[in-house]
């Protein structure tokens, strides 16, 4: 995919992000990730019912990389199964980290494929994925 | 300022717009520590060789020189600590802790640094103290008539930077000290963005305690200073005990402490820092205070001209003096245009600037911030300007 496909994708996540706006609902769980750097603050909160993602909504105010990493990671796990969703997060995590990745299950993700290339900015396209790991590992 | 052949790190090709965070050092600061390190390593007050003789007099020198650059009356009132963090923390559970009681106020405001802030917070949990603010004027300012209005009889400390590393205002520390102490309320100040900028003169502003960064003011970092009131330095608890700082002990009960200034510096200090920022002192005057001042205000102004003709630039400290711009580029966030800019090797500073209450008021969580210092130029804000003319900031941050 050439680079300014990838750039516009990514542009389009972030001005239109999907299922930004939390909900009251006990049926959720939530987690705040943040970066070290402070400035990237995202709410996630998830339902898993009978081991599959049923929806993942966030809110917050962060950079173009994570706010759209996030929009791309929602639209990729919703209602695949935990088991799914971390193989998923797996091959999503070496291909950020440069390592070899399978490229046939990374899907949309694959605008960040060359994020390693901006150290600065590894932290951005792996926070929203850090805090549905916490989650869904407690599946 | 014919100054930049002084830098080493000015040979790299960035331009540093982040001087709010740290600050380069010069040859004579980097010289100074590599000479401790080379010629007489030994440790302080320990003096029964030459070297280490030779240390206490480079240790003590460097202490005279930070007291005659802020002019206080003695080097007794020159406490050596590891930076503003830890010079404000030991001021608040050294001194405060011991002298004030549940229901008394301090005054702060909502642009304060978190190191100002956080230890005021834990001594209001400890001992039910309260922490108070006095509200900003429209430019974020603090007006003299505002302190007025946020004293009450229970006020007893004001507590505020001198100037703020958000918003770089000046604040009118010398009246505010007036105000305060014909109220019996003494005044405590954050130092560490106004001494490496401004002539900070302690007995001038009337101020009771300062504390300040050697790295912010072109010293090594590790190093920084608590200035107190003699007499009020006199009554302040040791925070750590140890060597260095006792003259005898026998039991609990029987310790005997050193005078100041040793009392307040247990254990081995940071000499190779102490030297360093005695080295920076001398650099900071032979380039002049005032001279620094006026560049530092010259290039925020020029700054400040040529990015309000940009449309996609708002600038959020356009009023105030001090040489901290805080700005975002419109639809784009902060971090990205770091980044951005970075890209160009360009440094500024994204964030919250951890005066994260301060968003109550501007109504953005996070800006740019560009901090100016004795070695930037109108050409490197050139190139600054140029690069944010850019309509494609967001994409080709990416
Ligand atoms: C206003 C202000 N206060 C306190 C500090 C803390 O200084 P240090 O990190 O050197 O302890 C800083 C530096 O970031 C500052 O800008």
């Amino acid at each position: 995919m050439d680079n300014e496909v990838k750039r516009n994708i990514i542009i389009d996540h972030y001005h239109n992000p999907l299922n930004k706006g939390l909900l009251e609902d006990e049926n959720y769980t939530k987690i705040r990730v943040n970066n070290e750097s402070c400035i990237d603050n995202i709410v996630l909160m998830v339902k898993v019912e009978d081991g599959i993602i049923k929806d993942i909504r966030f809110d917050g105010e962060a950079c173009a990389i994570s706010t759209s990493a996030t929009s791309i990671m929602i639209k990729m796990l919703l209602n695949k199964s935990v088991e799914e969703a971390l193989i998923i997060l797996n091959e999503y995590e070496k291909m950020i980290n440069e390592q070899d990745y399978d490229e046939s299950i990374i899907g949309e993700a694959i605008v960040y494929n060359e994020v390693y290339k901006q150290p600065n900015r590894k932290k951005c396209a792996l926070l929203p994925w850090r805090g549905i790991k916490i989650i869904i590992e407690k599946e | 300022m014919k100054v930049r052949d002084d830098f080493p790190m000015l040979r790299k090709k960035i331009i540093y717009f982040d001087n709010g965070a740290t600050t380069f050092k010069p040859h004579i600061v980097i010289d100074s520590v590599v000479d401790y390190y080379s010629n007489y390593s030994a440790n302080a007050h320990r003096g029964d060789y030459d070297i280490s003789l030779q240390v206490d007099d480079a240790f003590e020198a460097a202490r005279e020189k930070v007291k005659k650059f802020i002019n206080a009356k003695t080097t007794e009132e020159i406490i050596f600590t590891s930076g503003t963090t830890d010079s404000l923390n030991m001021i608040i559970k050294g001194y405060f802790k011991n002298h004030l009681n549940s229901g008394d106020e301090i005054l702060i405001t909502k642009s304060e640094h978190a190191s100002l802030v956080l230890p005021w917070f834990l001594l209001g949990n400890q001992i039910g103290c309260v922490v108070k603010y006095i509200d900003l004027d429209q430019d974020l300012k603090v007006t003299i008539e505002n302190v007025t209005k946020a004293i009450t009889n229970k006020t007893k400390v004001i507590a505020l930077s001198h100037i703020t590393n958000v918003i770089g205002d000046i604040r009118p520390i010398k009246e505010i000290s007036k105000l305060a102490h014909q109220r019996g309320i003494l005044v405590m100040v954050d130092g560490a963005q106004s001494v490496p900028h401004i002539k900070v003169d302690v007995e001038d502003l009337g101020i009771d305690f300062l504390g300040f960064s050697g790295h912010k003011m072109l010293g090594p970092t590790g190093i920084g200073v608590l200035y107190g009131k003699l007499e009020l330095l006199e009554k302040m608890k040791p925070q750590n005990v140890g060597g260095g700082m006792n003259d005898i002990f026998t039991s609990l009960k029987q310790i005997d402490y050193k005078p100041l200034p040793h009392r307040l510096e247990a254990g081995t200090p940071n000499i190779a820092g102490a030297i360093g920022l005695g080295a920076a002192i001398d650099y900071l005057e032979m380039v002049g205070m005032d001279n620094i001042s006026k560049h530092d205000q010259e290039l925020k102004r020029y700054a400040v001209t040529k990015l309000s003709k940009l449309d996609n630039i708002e600038i959020y400290n356009a009023n105030t003096g001090g040489s901290i711009i805080a700005f975002n580029v419109k639809g784009v966030f902060s971090q990205d245009t770091a980044i951005y800019l970075n890209k160009h090797n360009i440094c500024v500073r994204a964030g919250s600037h951890c005066a994260k209450m301060l968003s109550d008021n501007i109504n953005v969580n996070s800006t740019c911030r560009l901090s100016f210092y004795l070695y930037n130029t109108k050409e490197e804000i050139d190139r600054l300007v140029e690069l944010l003319k850019n309509k494609d900031i967001l994409k080709e941050s990416l």
